[in-house]
C-alpha cells in the first residue's frame, strides 16, 4: 500500500505540471489557515445594476487572465529563443495607446466613439505584431540576445505610447468599451476570463493541428541541428515574437478597457516580471527547448493568486516586486542543474542509509 | 542619418587596416562622440563651447560612468547585470533615511552604500557563477528586489538636511583657467563635483587593471571563450564571480555618488539607469557576447549618450519621451553595427 502511494507521488512529481499545482496548493492551504474568508464568493450588484460575482477568487480569475494570455506568447518565445521578452509591459502601453487613439481620434473626451471597437482592436493587433516583428528581427536576424534586444523597446515603449496620444490621457465614456475588462450585462463572470479561454482554445488548436509546437521545441533545443533537418530557425524565432505581439494586443485591450483610459507609466507595470515568473513556475526551462503550455497558464494564475494574497495582507503595490523577486530567485535556484544534482545525490545517499539501517 | 554614414565610412576605412575588434569599436565611439559634440557646437550655438557645459555633463553623469564601468567588466566576461539602477535607488534611499532619521555621520553612510553594493555583488555572483543561473534572470530579480525594497524602506521622496552631508555635497573642485564670463560680466570659475574625481579615478584604475593585471586579462579570456579559458588554467567560476562582485561594489559606489549629486532619497531615482549603463557600454564598444571591450570606450559611451540627451533637450524637444526614444534608437543602431562587425569577422575567419 505504501509502495503504491509512493509510486503515485513519484509519478506526479515527475510531471512538469506538478510544480504549479504544488505551488497553488501551498498558497491555498496558507490562505485557508490564516483566513478562510479568502474563499468567500458573493453575488452582488455592481454600479451598472447588473448581478456580478465578487470575492478574492474572482479577482484572481479576472486579473490573472491577461497574465495567462501573455504567458502563452512568452512560453513560445522562451522555448524558441532561449530568452525572454522584457518589453511586454511597454508594448501593452503602446497597444492600449493605439486603441484609444483610434477610438478617440484627436478629441481626448469623445462623446461618441470615432471608430468601432473591433477596428481599433485590429489596428492595435497590427501595431503590436509590428513591434513584435521588430524584436523578432533583432533576435532572429541580427542574433542579439533576446533580453538585450527587447531592452530597446522596454525603454522606448512607454515613451512611444505617450507620443502616439500626444501625451494626453483620453477617457472613453462609452459603456460598451468597459465590457472587455469588466462584465457583460447579465453574465456574472468577468469577461477577461472568457477572452483568456478563447486564446487558450486557439493556441491549443494551433498546437494540435500544426507543427508549431514541435518546430519551436526543435529550434529551442538545438537551432543548428533543426536547420540541418530543413527547418528555418530564424523564421520560427521571428514567428514566436509575432505571436507574442498578438497576445500583447489582446492583453492591452483588456487593460485599457478596465479603466476606460490609460496611464502610460503605470499601465501593465512590472508585468514582464510576472509573465517570466509564470513561465518559470510552469516548470519550463528558461534557456529554451521543451515547453508545457498548460503548466505556464496555470503558473500565471498561481502568480495572480500570490499577488492577491500579498495585497490582502496590505502589501503596497510598489513593494510587491521585492517579494516576487524572492520567489523568482528561490525558483531558479531550486531548478538550477547544479542544485538539482546535489539534491539527487543527497537523496540517493539517504536512501542507501535507510536501507542499511533497515 | 549623417552620423550613421560617417561612422560606417570610418568603420570601412579602419577595417582595411585590419585592426583588432577592441580598437575598431573604440575608434568608432570616439569619432561618434567628437562628431556629435562638434555638431552640437555648430547647430546649437556657443553654449556647448563653454567648458562648464562639458563639466556639467560630467557632474550629472559621474554615477552613470561608475556604474557603466562595473557593467563593462561584467559584459567583458560575457555576462550581464541590469540591477545597477535599482541598487543606486536603494543605496540613495538607505543613506538618506540613515542620515536624516538617525543623524549619523557621512562616513558610516558611505559604508552602508559599500555594504549594499558588496551584498549585491556577492549574492548575484554566487548565483550566476557557482549555480550557473542565467545572469539576466538573476539581475532582473535583483532589480525588482531593489526597487521594492526602496519603497519598503521609505515611501515618499525627501531631501537630506544633514549638515555634514550637505557640506560634502556642496564641495566643488575648481578647475583653473577654464572659467567663463557670465552675463553680468563677472568671471565664474569652472568646477566639477567630487563624484567626477571619483569616477575618473575609477576609470583609470580599472583601465590599468584590465590592461595589465592577470585578473584583468582573465576577464577577457573568460568572455572570449569559456572553454579555452578553462583549458588555459583560469578558474572560470571564480573569475565570473569576481566580475559580478566588482560590478556590485561599483554599483554601490555609483549609488553613493548619485546620492551625493541629488542629495535626496526617492523610489523613482535612477529609473532607467540600467538601460543607460548598458547602452553606454555597448556604444563604448563592449561586445554583448563578451571578450571585447574597453573602459575608456565606456567613458566615451557615457559622454556620447549624455551629449545627445543635451542636444535633444536644448533643441526644444524636452518632453520626457524624446530622451527615451533617442537612447533606444542609438542603442539599436550600435547593436546592429556590432552584429554586422561580428558577422564579418566570423565570415573572414
Amino acid at each position: 500500500m505504501t509502495q503504491n502511494k509512493k509510486n503515485i507521488f513519484a509519478k506526479l512529481s515527475g510531471r512538469q505540471i506538478f510544480i504549479p499545482i504544488a505551488a497553488l496548493l501551498l498558497l491555498a492551504v496558507f490562505n485557508l489557515i490564516l483566513d478562510p474568508s479568502f474563499y468567500k464568493i458573493a453575488l452582488s450588484v455592481n454600479s451598472a445594476g447588473d448581478p456580478v460575482l465578487s470575492g478574492y477568487l474572482i479577482t484572481i480569475l479576472d486579473y490573472g487572465s491577461e497574465l495567462a494570455i501573455l504567458a502563452i506568447g512568452m512560453t513560445l518565445v522562451t522555448a524558441a529563443s532561449g530568452g525572454q521578452d522584457i518589453s511586454v509591459g511597454a508594448a501593452i502601453a503602446i497597444g492600449g495607446s493605439v486603441i484609444l487613439r483610434v477610438l478617440c481620434g484627436t478629441d481626448s473626451r469623445p462623446e461618441v466613439l470615432k471608430a468601432p471597437i473591433i477596428a481599433a482592436f485590429l489596428v492595435s493587433c497590427v501595431v503590436c505584431m509590428l513591434f513584435g516583428a521588430f524584436n523578432g528581427v533583432l533576435v532572429a536576424g541580427f542574433k542579439i540576445q533576446p533580453m538585450v534586444a527587447t531592452l530597446i523597446l522596454f525603454t522606448a515603449g512607454r515613451s512611444i505610447a505617450a507620443w502616439i496620444n500626444n501625451n494626453e490621457l483620453p477617457v472613453i465614456s462609452d459603456q460598451s468599451f468597459g465590457y472587455f475588462g469588466g462584465f457583460i450585462p447579465g453574465i456574472p463572470i468577468p469577461t477577461p476570463f472568457f477572452i483568456a479561454v478563447i486564446c487558450m482554445i486557439v493556441m491549443a488548436l494551433a498546437l494540435k493541428f500544426t507543427n508549431l509546437g514541435l518546430y519551436t521545441q526543435a529550434v529551442g533545443i538545438n537551432a543548428g541541428s533543426s536547420r540541418l533537418n530543413g527547418l528555418n530557425p530564424a523564421f520560427i524565432k521571428f514567428l514566436a515574437f509575432v505571436i507574442l505581439g498578438l497576445c500583447v494586443a489582446v492583453a492591452s485591450l483588456i487593460k485599457v478597457s478596465r479603466i476606460s483610459s490609460i496611464n502610460y507609466s503605470v499601465i501593465a507595470k512590472d508585468i514582464e516580471m510576472d509573465a517570466i515568473l509564470a513561465v518559470a513556475l510552469g516548470g519550463n526551462s528558461l534557456s529554451g527547448g521543451k515547453f508545457n503550455m498548460a503548466a505556464s497558464i496555470l503558473g500565471a494564475y498561481v502568480i495572480q493568486f500570490l499577488t492577491t494574497t500579498l495585497y490582502k495582507f496590505n502589501v503596497k503595490s510598489d513593494a510587491l516586486s521585492a517579494y516576487k523577486a524572492i520567489v523568482v530567485i528561490a525558483l531558479v535556484v531550486l531548478s538550477a542543474p547544479v542544485v538539482r544534482e546535489k539534491f539527487s545525490s543527497l537523496w540517493k545517499k539517504m536512501k542507501l542509509h535507510t536501507k542499511e539501517v533497515g | 542619418m549623417a552620423l550613421f554614414n560617417k561612422s560606417s565610412a570610418a568603420q570601412k576605412q579602419l577595417q582595411k587596416k585590419s585592426i583588432s575588434d577592441t580598437n575598431l569599436l573604440l575608434s568608432i565611439t570616439i569619432i561618434v562622440f567628437f562628431v556629435m559634440y562638434i555638431g552640437a557646437i555648430v547647430f546649437q550655438g556657443s553654449g556647448f563651447l563653454k567648458a562648464q557645459t562639458f563639466f556639467n555633463i560630467l557632474n550629472a553623469n559621474a554615477a552613470l560612468i561608475i556604474a557603466s564601468c562595473g557593467l563593462s567588466i561584467v559584459m567583458i566576461t560575457g555576462s550581464i547585470d541590469i540591477s545597477v539602477g535599482g541598487v543606486t535607488a536603494l543605496v540613495s534611499m538607505c543613506c538618506a533615511v540613515y542620515l536624516d532619521y538617525q543623524g549619523g555621520n557621512v562616513f558610516v553612510s558611505l559604508l552602508i552604500a559599500l555594504a549594499i553594493g558588496l551584498g549585491y555583488g556577492l549574492v548575484q555572483g554566487l548565483l550566476i557563477a557557482y549555480l550557473d543561473i542565467q545572469p539576466f534572470i538573476v539581475s532582473l530579480a535583483g532589480m525588482f528586489f531593489a526597487r521594492g525594497m526602496t519603497t519598503i524602506v521609505h515611501t515618499n521622496p525627501f531631501n537630506v538636511e544633514n549638515k555634514a552631508f550637505v557640506a560634502l555635497k556642496e564641495t566643488r573642485v575648481i578647475i583653473p583657467g577654464l572659467g567663463s564670463v557670465n552675463k553680468i560680466g563677472k568671471y565664474v570659475d569652472a568646477y566639477v563635483e567630487i563624484g567626477v574625481i571619483v569616477a575618473l579615478l575609477i576609470v583609470v584604475i580599472l583601465f590599468l587593471v584590465l590592461k595589465w593585471t592577470k585578473l584583468g586579462r582573465s576577464f577577457y579570456a573568460v568572455g572570449g571563450n569559456r572553454q579555452s579559458a578553462l583549458m588555459l588554467g583560469i578558474n572560470v567560476k571564480r573569475t565570473r564571480f569576481l566580475a559580478h562582485l566588482f560590478c556590485g561594489v561599483l554599483a554601490g559606489i555609483g549609488g553613493y555618488v548619485y546620492f551625493l549629486h541629488v542629495g535626496s532619497g526617492a523610489a523613482s531615482h535612477a529609473s532607467g539607469m540600467e538601460m543607460n549603463a548598458i547602452a553606454s557600454a555597448i556604444i563604448g564598444g563592449t561586445l554583448l557576447t563578451g571578450g571585447v571591450g574597453n573602459i575608456i570606450g565606456t567613458l566615451f559611451g557615457v559622454l556620447s549618450l549624455s551629449t545627445i540627451q543635451n542636444i535633444v533637450s536644448s533643441a526644444g524637444l524636452d518632453q520626457a519621451w524624446w530622451t527615451g526614444i533617442t537612447i533606444a534608437a542609438m542603442l539599436c543602431l550600435f547593436l546592429v553595427i556590432q552584429s554586422i562587425v561580428m558577422a564579418r569577422k566570423n565570415r573572414s575567419s
